[in-house]
């Protein structure tokens, strides 16, 4: 069993059904990549993972455990660790209150992870008196990074995290979740720019209209002629 | 008073007796007020039209504890006995609170309900409150203030200074300026030194980001109606001991209380306590009659005749309404960039 497991998934909005029994995994150490075009469920599958919305049927299991019914904040503390896409930091809060409300739930020391993070994001020590409104749309996904990574999550979902970013940010931003993988993390990730992602990925799923279309590793996905014509763009 | 020297002495001593000391002191409790409004405006997303009645209930609980003290032969001389029962106060009016919250707004924050509509409820709790108020203690005018009326009198101060025009200062306006100024305190205190407090701000900035930070939501929401219990109970008593207490009146202070917050700017704290002394020194600026001042200051030949006052003093709330006007034509966001409300 997988280190994290959503298994057959079924998932609505109202009335309206948005995933179909899709399933994902992820491995200690393992980055995966959840691709896909608009509206396939990329999203809700993370915040169905988050206990953010229920499921109406499949499983949630955390290293073996059932968390199905925990919620979002039990499930926080059992070592998930959420970045959303937009609306990841507190505003009008400043860099380092970002980071100590991301260990809001932690009772010893958070200093020494603070520490880690500016060790991480150099440029958020400089910072770390500013407001988080007043940074640029890199720093800022450094600051939703770091404030996640205050929980000493051991997985970590990520929800698109390079949109609206420049080439060069994009870049570092995988190359800091690469470490963050290689740091013994597991990393679940939704992610627009496929071609990227799928090359740095351990494991891929192509989620098309809620359902699982294509799994494999991150390689055999960007060979797949299919995967390729429709979802890579040639 | 008709010799014919300019005496610029005298004429401020008027202007301290009769403008500076209630205009802070009024000001400081529109603080207390505002303050409140704002924290619920932070933290629960709605403009709680409430806040007066609520101050007047917080007034009642503290008419009646001090009642009962008095009544027991329970007091100590010289410190009004209004400010021994204030935290017993605090106590009900925040339960109080909580029980509204539970039985009215927390529904409608289930829901997702839009702004407006929380707001209608909260004209509901208004109008229970208040009827809850009138049905306990009438609906006439009380006051409640014993122990040591001045810190010093006219006659002490005349006595001492040689002036011929006295300044007297009330213990309720000393009580009022001081306790504002350390609430005032405390409440920034709580809220940019202290976790807890952090974790309100940040609750207010981003919900669901604060979900995900294992903040509780629910926890949040009543440490904000602990904190607003206090602030109004404490602004109550304090307008109270100031003015004597009626409970139209506590239900009318609710214009001044949100022009205040409007003009700071909507769910800026620091916004809200300027606005308050904003609002207050307008009032009491405009509708004083500056006959006896101008007297002081100019020759004999200029004396005014009228009494030289801008507006009745039975248009004061109109201050309150012009000036709100004025603010959202002008400067919607406030003078501390508060937020323009827009429902999400």
């Amino acid at each position: 069993m997988a280190y994290l497991e959503g298994k057959n998934l079924v998932a609505s909005y109202g009335v309206v059904p948005i995933l179909h029994e899709c399933s994902v995994e992820v491995e200690k150490g393992e980055l995966a990549v959840i691709v896909g075009p608009n509206g396939a469920g990329k999203s809700t599958v993370m915040r169905v993972l988050l206990g953010m919305l229920n499921a109406t049927s499949g499983s949630v299991t955390l290293d073996g455990k059932d968390i199905s019914m925990l919620s979002t904040q039990d499930r926080i503390s059992h070592g998930l660790a959420f970045v959303p896409q937009t609306k990841n930091v507190f505003p009008s809060m400043t860099v380092e209150e970002n980071l100590q409300m991301g260990g809001f739930i932690r009772q010893d020391d958070i200093n020494e992870t603070i520490e880690e993070v500016y060790a991480l994001f150099p440029i958020l020590y400089d910072k770390r008196k500013q407001l988080a409104e007043q940074l640029s749309g890199g720093q800022r996904q450094q600051v939703a990074f770091g404030r996640a990574m205050m929980t000493k999550p051991s997985i970590m979902l990520l929800d698109e995290p390079t949109a609206g970013v420049s080439p060069i940010v994009m870049d570092e931003i995988f190359s800091n979740i690469l470490d963050v993988r290689n740091a013994g993390m597991a990393v679940l990730m939704v992610e627009q720019n496929a071609q990227q992602a799928l090359n740095i990925a351990d494991k891929g799923y192509v989620l098309v209209s809620g359902r699982n279309e294509h799994t494999g590793t991150g390689k055999e996905l960007i060979n797949n002629p299919e995967v390729r014509k429709k979802f890579l763009g040639g | 008073m008709t010799s014919d020297s300019i005496d610029i002495i005298n004429a401020f001593a008027l202007l301290t007796n009769f403008v500076l000391l209630p205009a802070l002191s009024y000001g400081s409790q529109l603080a207390l007020g505002a303050l409140a409004v704002t924290l619920v405006y932070s933290v629960l997303r709605f403009s709680n039209f409430a806040q007066g009645d609520s101050m007047a209930f917080g007034t009642m609980i503290v008419i009646l504890l001090t009642g009962f003290m008095i009544s027991r032969g329970w007091t100590i001389s010289g410190i009004p006995t209004a400010l021994l029962v204030i935290p017993i106060a605090i106590v009900f009016t925040s339960m109080y609170l909580l029980t509204m919250d539970r039985l009215i707004y927390r529904h409608y924050r289930k829901i997702k309900a839009k702004s407006i509509t929380i707001v209608m409820s909260s004209i509901g709790v208004m109008f229970v409150t208040g009827g809850i108020v009138r049905f306990v203690l009438g609906a006439t005018a009380q006051k409640f203030e014993d122990g040591e009326r001045f810190i010093f009198s006219i006659r002490e101060f005349k006595a001492y200074t040689g002036l011929e025009q006295g300044i007297a200062f009330k213990t309720s306006q000393f009580l009022t300026i001081t306790i504002a100024f350390l609430l005032v305190a405390f409440v920034f205190y709580f809220l940019q030194k202290t976790k807890t407090g952090k974790a309100m701000r940040a609750y207010s900035d981003n919900k669901e980001l604060a979900l995900l930070s294992g903040i509780d939501p629910d926890k949040m929401v009543q440490i904000t109606w602990l904190l607003v219990g206090a602030l109004t109970t404490i602004a109550g008593a304090l307008y109270g001991l100031d003015k004597g207490f009626a409970p139209q009146q506590y239900h009318l202070l609710l214009l001044p209380i949100f022009a205040s917050v409007i003009v700071g700017g909507i769910g800026s704290p620091i916004g809200a306590i300027a606005g308050a002394f904003l609002v207050a020194f307008s009032e009491i600026l405009l509708t004083y009659a500056y006959k006896k001042f101008l007297i002081y200051l100019l020759p004999l030949s200029m004396h005014p005749s009228s009494l030289v006052q801008l507006i009745g003093t039975e248009y004061k709330y109109a201050i309150s309404f012009v000036i709100l006007v004025i603010v959202l034509l002008i400067k919607p966001t406030g003078l501390f960039k508060g937020k323009v409300i827009v429902d999400e």
